[in-house]
């Protein structure tokens, strides 16, 4: 693995990944199955409060890797460390938010909000007091007693992202969240959310994309995984300053970095 | 009301066509009456037709909720528990091979000529779309949520309760639609059996008697019953899911 400007040491962090393994064994027509090696020996440290994007071809195994993480699945061989703990196969520790928004039609975006810290058996009333804070953050507020149908696609996803920043886990798992947002709508999201990242309490985040710019836009580091069996092919630290916006795109700066990233994804091996 | 504008004048239309072609053939009135005949005995019979229909409408709805009450109960035992579904779903399905109207004359044998056997037939019928529309529904709820919950730490109660069941009242509510036009039916066929009162009784009395036009008459106060309580379960669906009728105004 090579590491890019501004290495960061791999001493104790606040998440640790260490020599991941997992091999999915799909069923065969006539007997036995074929075994297919999704993750190989993948390692990694997060720091609390770092946004990490991790970035890679369709399929080599990025949603795995959070399923992993979030206790859905098991790995075959490897630890999962958070907060000096290890939480292999263990659910309620990080925060999921999906491609698909997931809101409950039948809640309000309100009452949406809230169903983490409900989950947590905090008292509604506190909960509310905290939703309704951060609502006013995301610039939510007027809808807070609308129910999600009566939402825009961008205001649908915005209220996802603040129901898993609420749940109140330090760690947030970001599958693609803005992948079904038409391009307009998702860079607007970009903005958004490179513009209130500094101003809020921000959890420590891994955020999957296939949008290399995005990934650029929002993130502290960047990982390339390589096609399937996925191995960490390179780390690269965005020392872009802070707040952020989507003039950053044309600098000289940022250009240098994509390509570095592009490389990465369209080699092989 | 504007919406229903084309059906009600297929309806008027077809009316018309009746009332003349019975007026320009002189059908007797024992075969075919004209709509007016059937008006003019809805008008006559206003009041005992009116003491029927509470009967019927009573025994309706006691079966409708007795129905109501046995297909929750069942559903959500088969959503919950694997094993249940898989050995009473057949048995659900298998049981609606078993014609009411041979059943009708046994529950009367075993519970007199009362309201009680009624009620029953009423639930029989009801209850098999609304235990197989809830149970559809609690299967059909979208596993990513489910999935999320989980990852939120979720029990499986809490998981049943904020995801399973709310996700499934719309399929439960389409469910209560169609039985609910069953009940009055499946009252009327109870009292078609044996009974004192009721619209059954009034059809079949008319009936023996020829006098086809208020055997008409009869059936417009069963379809116009049957529409009032649907519209009842209609209201009662805006009421509990406000949030399934709502629009999105972002779309298109």
């Amino acid at each position: 693995m090579q590491e890019h400007t501004g290495a960061r040491s791999f001493a104790s962090g606040y998440l640790e990944v260490k020599n991941l393994y997992k091999t999915y064994y799909l069923p065969k027509r006539e007997t036995g199955s074929i075994a297919v090696p999704t993750l190989e020996d993948i390692s990694f440290t997060v720091k609390k409060g770092e946004f990490i994007s991790i970035i890679g071809p369709s399929g080599c195994g990025k949603s795995t890797l959070f399923n992993l993480i979030s206790g859905l699945e098991i790995p075959d061989k490897g630890q999962i460390i958070l907060d000096g703990k290890e939480i292999i196969g263990q659910k309620g520790h990080v925060s999921y938010m999906l491609q698909k928004d997931l809101l409950l039609p039948w809640r309000t975006v309100l009452e949406n909000c809230i169903l983490g810290l409900e989950l947590q058996n905090v008292p509604k009333r506190e909960a509310i007091n905290t939703a309704n804070c951060l609502l006013a953050d995301f610039n939510l507020s007027e809808f807070a007693g609308s129910y999600p149908a009566s939402l825009s696609g961008g205001m649908r996803q915005r209220v996802a992202f603040l129901r898993t920043m609420l749940a109140g886990r330090e760690l947030l798992l970001l599958d693609e969240p803005f992948g079904a947002l038409d391009a307009y709508t998702k860079s607007e999201m970009h903005d958004w959310l490179a513009g209130i990242w500094p101003r809020i309490s921000h959890p420590t985040v891994l955020f999957i994309t296939h949008d290399v710019e995005e990934a650029l836009l929002l993130s502290d580091n960047v990982y390339v995984l390589g096609p399937r069996p996925a191995k960490l092919k390179l780390q690269l630290s965005v020392s872009l300053q802070r707040p952020r916006t989507r003039k950053l795109v044309v600098e000289k700066g940022f250009i240098e970095m994509k390509r570095i990233l592009m490389d990465s994804l369209f080699t092989l091996g | 009301m504007r919406r229903y504008l084309s059906s009600a004048s297929v309806v008027i239309i077809l009316l018309i066509l009746w009332e003349v072609i019975v007026r320009v053939f002189a059908v007797p009135k024992y075969i075919l009456p004209a709509p007016t005949q059937v008006i003019k005995a809805l008008y006559i019979d206003y009041n005992l037709l009116f003491g029927h229909s509470m009967q019927t409408v009573f025994e309706a709805l006691a079966g409708f909720m007795l129905a109501i009450l046995a297909g929750l109960a069942l559903a959500v035992l088969m959503g919950l528990i694997p094993s249940v579904k898989k050995t009473f779903y057949p048995l659900l399905v298998i049981s609606q091979t078993i014609p009411i109207v041979a059943v009708a004359p046994i529950l009367i044998i075993w519970f007199g000529y009362g309201m009680m056997p009624k009620i029953i037939v009423v639930a029989l019928v009801c209850f098999f779309p609304i235990t197989v529309s809830l149970v559809e529904g609690l299967a059909s709820v979208d596993q990513d949520m489910v999935k999320l919950l989980l990852v939120m730490g979720a029990k499986p109660w809490q998981i049943f309760k904020i995801v399973q069941f709310p996700g499934s009242l719309p399929a439960f509510f389409a469910g209560l639609k169609i039985s609910v036009t069953y009940s009055i039916m499946g009252a009327v066929i109870g009292e078609w059996l044996g009974a004192s009162q009721g619209l059954g009784v009034y059809l079949t009395r008319s009936m023996h008697s020829f006098l086809i036009e208020k055997v008409f008459a009869a059936i417009v106060v069963i379809a116009v019953l049957s529409l009032l309580l649907f519209a009842l379960v209609s209201f009662f669906s805006r009421l509990i899911m406000p949030w399934y009728y709502q629009k999105s105004p972002w779309q298109g």
